[in-house]
């Protein structure tokens, strides 16, 4: 089975401030990570693997400097890497970051299966698999918990839904986002690391695409535009008591009567 | 619609310009400064550089006919039928932003066998509800509800469709975003439409830290998730108004690549989103057993027990009962966090709560910013007088 495990790197911490005179973010160090969620998709690959044969690639898109996960990613048993690189991808949402993804996936080879992580702990959004899909036409699943079965044709899967479970049965090929916790992530292993170290990563640019037109990628492909950012609110009607815990209770006692919680 | 254009011959100091940039996008490269694949386009060069050093050259692009684009549409989420309380808030969220440009509001229903329940939505202040009922249709598929929303977009063309952010919206909404081409917004928690219908979206970015503005100006339809308890639920009227329309399925793609087995129903259990009143656990609560008091307390006041992620990570209590970005978004009537500092991890899940009371020894605690009631003390000693007090009142 030939899989593709979407990753993306992320801040090492979500601890961004706004600069309130030129509303630019601030970013202490540049101190990054693979983002979290995409360890149980790659987990998932490497189990797939081990079981049904075959080889797991992993695509990422980002700065150069991405390729640091992407080694990790190799640490874990990854066999292949691809970077999508390129300033004109720069300033993305998700409509051109997914157009872009499945474009390098179209240069990455056949494939039957592709794995994304629930989510990105940066953007938060959790789109950019579902829209991957649509735009390389294969179906997709998303908040898979469980793979109950695998053959030559189709994966069957437990989707997560609020009240119910949904059991699909998807063709090959087709992409699944998966929840965490599907298996646990294993560690990276420093012999593989030490193994992979001169491993080739294959870096696609822009000029490497199939379809140039370089109005789909970057921010010119992007319909969404970020007016402004801004930090949160936090209430401004605020009350802080301090007394005896005896008073206290007293008076958290009185207040939650008033408001008929009592 | 813009590059970034960089004049060398403008910079004289060419590795002060590259240090402005917080991402590491500028560099030199055979002495020439370039941008790389780390641009975000923040355009801080732009501003801090020397003067015409960096340049952000817009392209003149086609402007659409937004005139063409009317109405605005809420998706109907539901499972076998029964409809997630999401779509009611969206729907009061959909009423609020067209009349404000004059435009109706309409649903999108897809099922089998959902008639009756599509007519009950008209006391919500909807103008029409398109249904589209086949038995194919009964379970959630990506491939055949997209083609069925597809199928509404191209006959009715709404400016801008709200979808709940739940497991099935998250997956739904993306895919019909790309097939139209068009921008999609996750957990917008602000709504707001301009005079020429252009959406505005505010969403958290960054796990809550930053909040960001964002607009699709020059695409239609526009797409936004809500996650659910964020905008208030349309008031049900007792007369029924406009109209249920059953959509012909000729040109919707029914054959899909998925199979649905079976569809199992979990089981039932209380959830932290539909409780009105939460008692929070934190690090402050020292051992698992203590959890009894917070349990008491939540039993008394007729809620739930919830808690923080470090609470989850010990195995104390099952993750559905976690609050915050990796957890669930509530928005009870009533929170009372107990030794709960405030990360802001977990307060981006609550903070919309209509009363906080924090209960934490440190009174430099971050929770302290956003609760409206906050304690100092210690739990220990402020929870049992609490619990005995509203227990003798009870008994009284």
């Amino acid at each position: 089975m030939n899989i593709i495990v979407c990753i993306k790197q992320v801040p090492g911490s979500n601890k961004v401030e706004v600069d309130p005179v030129t509303g630019v973010l601030k970013r202490d160090g540049v101190e990054s990570k693979m983002n979290p969620y995409d360890l149980y998709a790659l987990e998932t690959a490497l189990r797939l693997k081990e079981n049904y044969g075959g080889i797991v690639k992993v695509i990422s898109m980002g700065p150069p400097q991405a390729m640091q996960i992407i080694r990790e990613a190799f640490a874990m048993g990854a066999d292949e890497g691809i970077l999508l690189s390129d300033r004109k991808f720069a300033g993305a949402d998700v409509l051109a970051t997914s157009y872009t993804l499945s474009q390098g996936v179209r240069e990455a080879g056949e494939f039957d299966l592709i794995l994304c992580g629930k989510q990105t702990t940066d953007g938060d959004t959790a789109q950019v698999g579902p829209e991957m899909a649509e735009y390389l036409k294969i179906p997709s699943v998303s908040n898979v918990k469980k793979i109950v079965n695998v053959n030559e044709e189709a994966i069957t899967v437990e989707m997560d839904m609020a009240h119910t479970v949904e059991i699909a049965k998807v063709k090959f090929p087709c992409l699944l986002s998966v929840e965490k916790d599907i298996f646990m992530p294993r560690l990276p292993s420093y012999v593989k690391m030490r193994a992979t170290k001169d491993r080739e990563i294959k870096v696609i640019g822009f000029a490497n695409l199939k379809d140039q037109d370089e109005k789909k990628y970057g921010l010119s492909g992007s319909p969404t535009q970020v007016q402004r950012i801004f930090p949160p609110e936090s209430n401004s009607k605020r009350e802080i008591w301090n007394d005896s815990e005896e008073a206290l209770a007293n008076k958290l006692f009185i207040k939650l009567k008033e408001e008929k919680f009592i | 619609m813009a590059k970034l254009v960089i004049h060398n011959e403008k910079i004289s100091d060419k590795e002060a310009f590259i240090k402005i940039c917080p991402f590491g996008a500028l560099e030199i490269k055979d002495g020439i400064v370039d941008s790389n694949g780390a641009c975000k386009m923040c355009k801080l060069c732009v501003r801090k550089g020397p003067e015409g050093a960096a340049e952000v050259v817009e392209e003149q692009i086609k402007a659409i006919d937004k005139s063409a684009w009317k109405g605005i549409a809420v998706y109907v989420d539901h499972e076998n039928g029964d409809i997630h309380p999401v779509t009611l808030e969206l729907i009061g969220k959909a009423r609020e932003l067209a009349d404000k440009i004059h435009h109706p509001v309409y649903c999108i229903f897809i099922g089998a066998g959902i008639g009756d329940k599509a007519k009950d939505l008209l006391h919500y202040g909807v103008d029409s509800v398109y249904v589209y009922d086949h038995e194919d249709l009964m379970h959630f598929r990506i491939d055949t509800y997209t083609s069925v929303f597809e199928d509404f977009i191209n006959n009715i063309k709404p400016t801008a469709i709200l979808v709940g952010a739940t497991n099935v919206g998250r997956q739904l909404a993306p895919r019909v975003a790309a097939r139209f081409r068009t921008g999609l917004t996750a957990d917008c928690t602000v709504l707001d439409i301009k005079e020429n219908t252009d959406l505005v979206q505010i969403r958290p970015a960054f796990g809550g830290n930053i909040m960001a503005e964002i607009q699709t100006p020059n695409a239609r339809p526009q797409l936004a998730t809500v996650r659910y308890k964020v905008m208030n639920a349309a008031e049900r009227n007792s007369e029924a108004k406009g109209k249920v329309i059953v959509c012909d399925l000729s040109n919707v793609v029914l054959d899909s690549d998925i199979e649905v087995i079976d569809v199992v129903a979990k089981v039932k259990e209380k959830f932290i989103e539909n409780a009105d009143v939460l008692v929070v656990a934190g690090r402050g609560v020292k051992s698992q057993e203590d959890l009894n008091m917070l349990k008491e307390l939540a039993d008394l006041l007729g809620g739930e027990v919830a808690c923080t992620r470090p609470l989850i990570e010990l195995g104390w209590l099952d993750a559905k009962k976690q609050i915050g970005l990796s957890g669930r978004t509530v928005r009870p009537k009533l929170i009372i966090t107990c030794g709960v500092s405030g990360a802001v991890q977990f307060t981006a899940g609550m903070n919309n709560a209509d009363m906080i009371v924090a209960i934490n020894k440190d009174d430099k605690a971050p929770i302290f910013k956003i609760a409206h009631y906050g304690v100092v003390g210690d739990l220990y000693e402020i929870l049992p007088r609490l619990i005995a007090k509203v227990k003798e009142e009870k008994g009284a």
